[in-house]
């Protein structure tokens, strides 16, 4: 069993798939309504199946902080309204294999946009390190 | 908690009290949810102020648990509208004394089962643990956990309840549990690779004939001889060679011999008792560098004959090899296995070291950092990398 992070991002993804990229403003209210059910019932299936950790979504609002010096308040920057990679939200499972977790990206990646039609979202998958390891020797 | 109701001596009836429910009859998942309740029953009424303990725990969980067991089928026949088929009596029962170790861990550890489900199931239904717990050793939530369970439970609900299955099947899961509780440290009071262990014990305790399960206890024993010495402060990993072997367990060093050499006895040699006689040259040696490794060497061949098609166990043996016939050798063997395969990288950089190919080294070991799926491992080899760059000058 291996934990996944299933990144979605609002920037910083490759190139989408053509047809797809309407900001989601632009949605009908239906559409947007649509989306995010889907959104629960990946949750459901994902907990159905006794996968499910964790799923969070992020404000597109944050800065960049860093230290300063002993004494000395913590340095701001930003918010950058053009950050090449900005992260939406993202899912945590537990999955028996690599290829269930990609299948589970896939799933979520399949969301209805506009129309109904799947956004064919790209969503980035990254590997847990875990705490265990292996017996050799 | 101690004495005749304490965790360890009701986590050892679990399969027992299960055992028996399953063969009056009962189905085995709402069988494995009522001896669930009784056990957080007895808990619940062992820590009442005033609380007697019964003189027969067994009975008296059996009791409980067939009591648990009526009602949940009453509710579930009068959810259903039907009439109520099961009576309040437990039918008279075949001997209790039957061991029915093997019979519920190869049905935990059915091979319609994933690895995960059957861990999950193994250790709730023979190991006692509740799902709390183990949803915590794994760092999931519990309803996550508990809806493992219960699908691994429908997964084999069709399966008859006769006959046990492979044993094979149960070593492969009881590793896989040892494994997660061999660098974790223990979550919440369970210790995974102790567990491991427990479980081992009753399995060889089943099939007293069966030369690999031996096998398998006598090797985890043999590993977790070496537990406290094998992180250093922060839980940093300590490798073999730089261990502190003053701090092995000696005694279990022993227990595990001894199994080992009676398994080796039967003449029927399997991977698990090699893995064990390769782990207990380890613990003979008095330091590093008294290691016999020709001898070892001699048990990867072995190996590597009983699993050809094995890459993890082609590099273990290039990795014996490089001691033996030098790191040359062992370096040429490593270097013709497949690239992704995990930890080639680390072996290579420590066999470059040994050839004195110190910046070959340091480069191999920041790729193999960057490969590790552990954090404790990706530490140790970026810590060697620096180690073996500041060598280099």
């Amino acid at each position: 069993m291996a934990k996944y992070l299933l990144l979605k991002h609002y920037r910083g993804i490759p190139e989408p798939v053509p047809g797809t990229d309407v900001s989601m403003d632009r949605w009908t209210p239906d559409e947007v309504s649509e989306h995010i059910a889907f959104m629960d019932r990946v949750i459901d299936d994902l907990k159905d199946r006794g996968e499910f950790v964790d799923a969070q979504a992020l404000s597109p609002r944050g800065e960049f902080v860093r230290y300063d010096g002993e004494g000395r308040p913590p340095v701001t920057d930003g918010p950058f309204a053009e950050t090449k990679d900005l992260i939406a939200g993202w899912m945590v499972i537990d999955v028996d294999s690599q290829e269930r977790a990609y299948e589970a990206a896939a799933h979520l990646s399949s969301a209805p946009g506009p129309g109904g039609r799947p956004l064919h979202e790209w969503i980035e998958v990254r590997p847990f390190l875990t705490d265990a390891s292996e017996v050799t020797g | 908690m101690n004495g005749p109701l304490g965790d360890e001596a009701l986590r050892d009836l679990t399969p027992q009290v299960l055992g028996v429910l399953v063969r009056r009859g009962a189905d085995f998942a709402t069988a494995e949810d009522a001896v669930q309740e009784a056990l957080i029953e007895a808990v619940r009424r062992r820590d009442a102020p005033g609380a007697a303990a019964p003189a027969d725990p067994k009975g008296w969980l059996v009791t409980v648990a067939w009591r648990k067991f009526v009602d949940a089928r009453r509710a579930a026949s009068s959810r259903a509208q039907r009439e109520i088929r099961v009576s309040l009596e437990p039918p008279p029962g075949p001997t209790e004394q039957a061991d029915d170790t093997l019979l519920l861990l190869s049905r935990c550890c059915h091979p319609a089962l994933t690895p995960a489900s059957s861990v999950a199931l193994t250790l709730r239904a023979v190991g006692g643990l509740t799902t709390a717990q183990i949803a915590r050793a794994f760092l999931v939530p519990e309803a996550t956990m508990a809806q493992r369970i219960s699908r691994a439970k429908r997964t084999v609900a069709g399966e008859r309840f006769g006959e046990p299955g492979e044993v094979r099947a149960v070593l492969r899961v009881l590793y896989l549990v040892f494994n997660e509780g061999f660098t974790g440290s223990p979550a919440d009071g369970v210790d995974l690779a102790e567990e491991a262990i427990r479980l081992a014990r009753q399995l060889v305790a089943a099939v007293p004939d069966d030369a690999e399960a031996a096998g398998l206890l006598a090797l985890m024993l043999l590993h977790h001889a070496r537990r406290a010495a094998r992180t250093g402060p922060g839980g940093a990993l300590v490798p073999l060679d730089e261990q502190d072997r003053s701090r092995w367990d000696t005694t279990t060093i022993a227990e595990g011999v001894a199994v080992l050499q009676r398994a080796l006895a039967r003449d029927r040699l399997g991977p698990y008792q090699v893995q064990a006689a390769i782990a207990a040259l380890h613990d003979d040696a008095p330091s590093a560098d008294e290691t016999d490794w020709p001898q070892i060497l001699e048990w990867y061949d072995e190996l590597a004959r009983l699993e050809p098609r094995n890459p993890v166990v082609a590099l273990n043996r290039a990795v014996a090899v490089g001691h033996v016939d030098g790191p040359l050798a062992g370096l040429r063997l490593v270097e013709a296995l497949a690239p992704d395969l995990p930890r080639r990288d680390a072996a290579a950089a420590y066999l470059h070291e040994r050839a004195g190919n110190l910046d070959e080294a340091a480069r191999r070991y920041a790729v193999a950092a960057d490969a590790a799926t552990s954090a404790a491992e990706r530490t140790h080899l970026t810590r060697q990398g620096a180690r073996v760059r500041q060598r280099a000058g």
